[in-house]
């Protein structure tokens, strides 16, 4: 093709889109409008990962010790929860330390209540934290850890901690919610493309006396194919790009508001720097695609070809 | 220029428009298909141009064989006739000028060109001034002419009119045969349908008249022949 020539299917495309006016507006809203849809989905969907990945990094098992325990036993303990081989690190967490954890986390209240407990009289146990590979596999390692008691006749480990039941229930529910958003997001984009391809055949039914002008005067059919290709796709992309500019100044707002209220809970939101690329890169190249793969089956249906 | 032989077009309804045609249309011939409605003039015509395709029988229209032709070579035939219809066919938004030079890009014609012979033909149309006009704001003989202009722009060897004057007063008319006399003079076929008794008896020319599908009269300096 000439240059000139895909120079006026250029020009052509770009006019159309202003010629169709309403049609073209109808088009752009509905590319846009299941573009959010699925832009808020991603977005949504992005979160929840970023803080189910949070939460799993927090998952760890405590194993508290028999108060009677000595070093060597300590070490024997030890020596045991490092040969499963789902354990990722073992970190001794002696009695002192525990205090000193237990005041920091309870902050000035907690000032008073542990007020007089010391070195002396500190009745915590010493115990081990344990972190593991996978997170889905804590209550398994959990166990294991309680059954050294099994073998050994002193039984030296005296409970084993994590967040039993909270932690499985919240790990069935991000896998859900992931699985929703994904089926969810895949019905939105057939949707869309059905209301693309739906818009263009109607531009092309209020067309097809132009279509049949350029074949009467010898236009071959992929001369008749480009403009409308171009429109499709010019469509796409100001759809996408409209979307995703109300997406990321939503999110930045809404991530700009809520980081300081959630932020104290130690569950962040995904940052716009996070998403952005990744939110817009996605929208820009499905909104494309839906534009262009909406002209093409619309015009590939009116030119019988 | 234009040969049928024995050409029969029966559409997928069953109507069988055109029984056994033959048919010789000589280079810059000009002829007048006439009959009654419904005979099958505007069928002869779509086989012409390869809306249509024969169902039966021999058609070449410049050389090529348009019943056996490849689907992808059809726009190419299409370039060397042009077509010209009772409801003129323009684009309503695009200007006179846009319309005519549309034909030119089609089929890629530099700009330069295209520029210069779009007002070159506007300008034998008579029309050069209406070049910015849109269709909306032309009389019917003007939108004519403009679809006149656009079937002459790429130079075609034949031209087929479809009852061109079909919506025109006679005065008005008589304006669009005499342009498509000069175009015919200047070397162009004419191959031309219509009702119109007063300009086929007063403009002679090859009349050609078909009724329930056959070849009833076929005439030099011929008259129309029929009363309405
Ligand atoms: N696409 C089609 N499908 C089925 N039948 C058709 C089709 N086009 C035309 N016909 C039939 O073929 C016959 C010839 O039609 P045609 O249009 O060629 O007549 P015509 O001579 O041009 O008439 P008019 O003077 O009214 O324009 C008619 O009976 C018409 O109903
Ligand atoms: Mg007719």
């Amino acid at each position: 093709m000439k240059i000139s020539t895909l120079a006026r299917h250029l020009r052509e495309g770009v006019k159309n889109v202003g010629r169709n006016g309403w049609m073209s507006i109808a088009s752009i809203s509905s590319i846009a409008v299941s573009l959010f849809i699925l832009g808020v989905f991603m977005l949504l969907a992005l979160n929840v990962n970023k803080v189910a990945d949070q939460i799993e990094s927090k998952v760890t098992i405590r194993a508290y010790l028999q108060v009677t325990a000595n070093q060597a036993k300590i070490d024997e303990v030890e020596r045991s929860i490092k040969r499963i081989p789902e354990v990722k690190s073992v970190k001794f967490v002696s009695k002192d330390e525990g205090l000193k954890q237990l005041r920091e986390s309870m902050g000035e209240e907690g000032k008073a209540a542990l007020e007089g407990y010391n070195s002396e009289n500190n009745p915590l146990p010493d115990a081990f934290e344990i972190e593991v590979f996978d997170p889905q596999t804590v209550s398994y390692v959990a166990k294991k850890v309680m059954a050294i008691n099994e073998t050994d006749a002193s039984k030296p480990v005296t409970d084993v901690r994590y967040g039993k039941g909270t932690i499985e229930k919240l790990f069935r529910i991000t896998n859900a919610v992931r699985n929703i958003g994904l089926i969810f997001v895949a019905g939105l984009a057939v949707m869309a493309m059905f209301l693309i391809s739906t818009t263009i055949k109607m531009t092309i039914i209020a067309r097809r006396r132009e279509i049949s002008i350029m074949k009467m005067v010898g236009a071959t059919n992929s001369f008749i194919r480009w403009p409308f290709f171009i429109e499709g796709a010019l469509i796409g992309i100001i759809g996408s790009v409209v979307t995703a500019a109300v997406l990321l100044f939503g999110y930045s707002e809404l991530t700009s508001t809520t980081q300081t209220d959630i932020g104290y809970y130690m569950i962040q939101l995904a940052t716009l720097k996070d998403v952005g690329w990744i939110v817009t890169g996605s929208i820009l190249a499905i909104g494309t695609l839906l534009g262009i793969w909406g002209s093409t089956i619309s015009v590939r249906k009116y030119l019988k070809v | 220029m234009i040969e049928m032989q024995d050409v029969w077009k029966t559409y997928p309804d069953g109507t069988v428009a055109l029984q056994g045609i033959n048919v010789v249309i000589e280079r810059n011939e000009f002829v007048y298909v006439v009959g009654p409605s419904g005979a099958g003039k505007s069928t002869f015509m779509k086989l012409i141009y390869r809306e249509e395709v024969p169902s039966k029988g021999h058609l070449s229209v410049n050389g090529f064989n348009i019943g056996k032709l490849k689907h992808r070579k059809i726009p190419y035939i299409r370039r060397n006739i042009g077509v010209i219809f009772q409801d003129y066919r323009l684009l309503p938004k695009l200007s006179a000028f846009e319309n005519v030079a549309f034909a030119m890009e089609v089929i890629e014609s530099p700009r330069r060109l295209i520029k210069r012979r779009t007002m070159e033909v506007l300008d034998l149309v008579g029309l050069k001034h209406k070049a910015n006009s849109l269709p909306a704001q032309l009389s019917g003989g003007e939108q004519q002419r403009i679809a006149i202009a656009r079937a002459i722009v790429n130079n075609p060897a034949v031209i087929v009119a479809d009852e061109p004057t079909g919506n025109l007063d006679p005065e008005t008319s008589w304006g669009i045969m005499k342009l498509l006399e000069e175009i015919n003079f200047r070397g162009t076929t004419i191959v031309m349908a219509t009702h119109n008794k007063e300009i086929v008896n007063s403009l002679r020319k090859r009349v050609i008249a078909i009724e329930r599908g056959s070849i009833v009269r076929d005439q030099q300096r011929g008259e129309y022949g029929y009363e309405n």
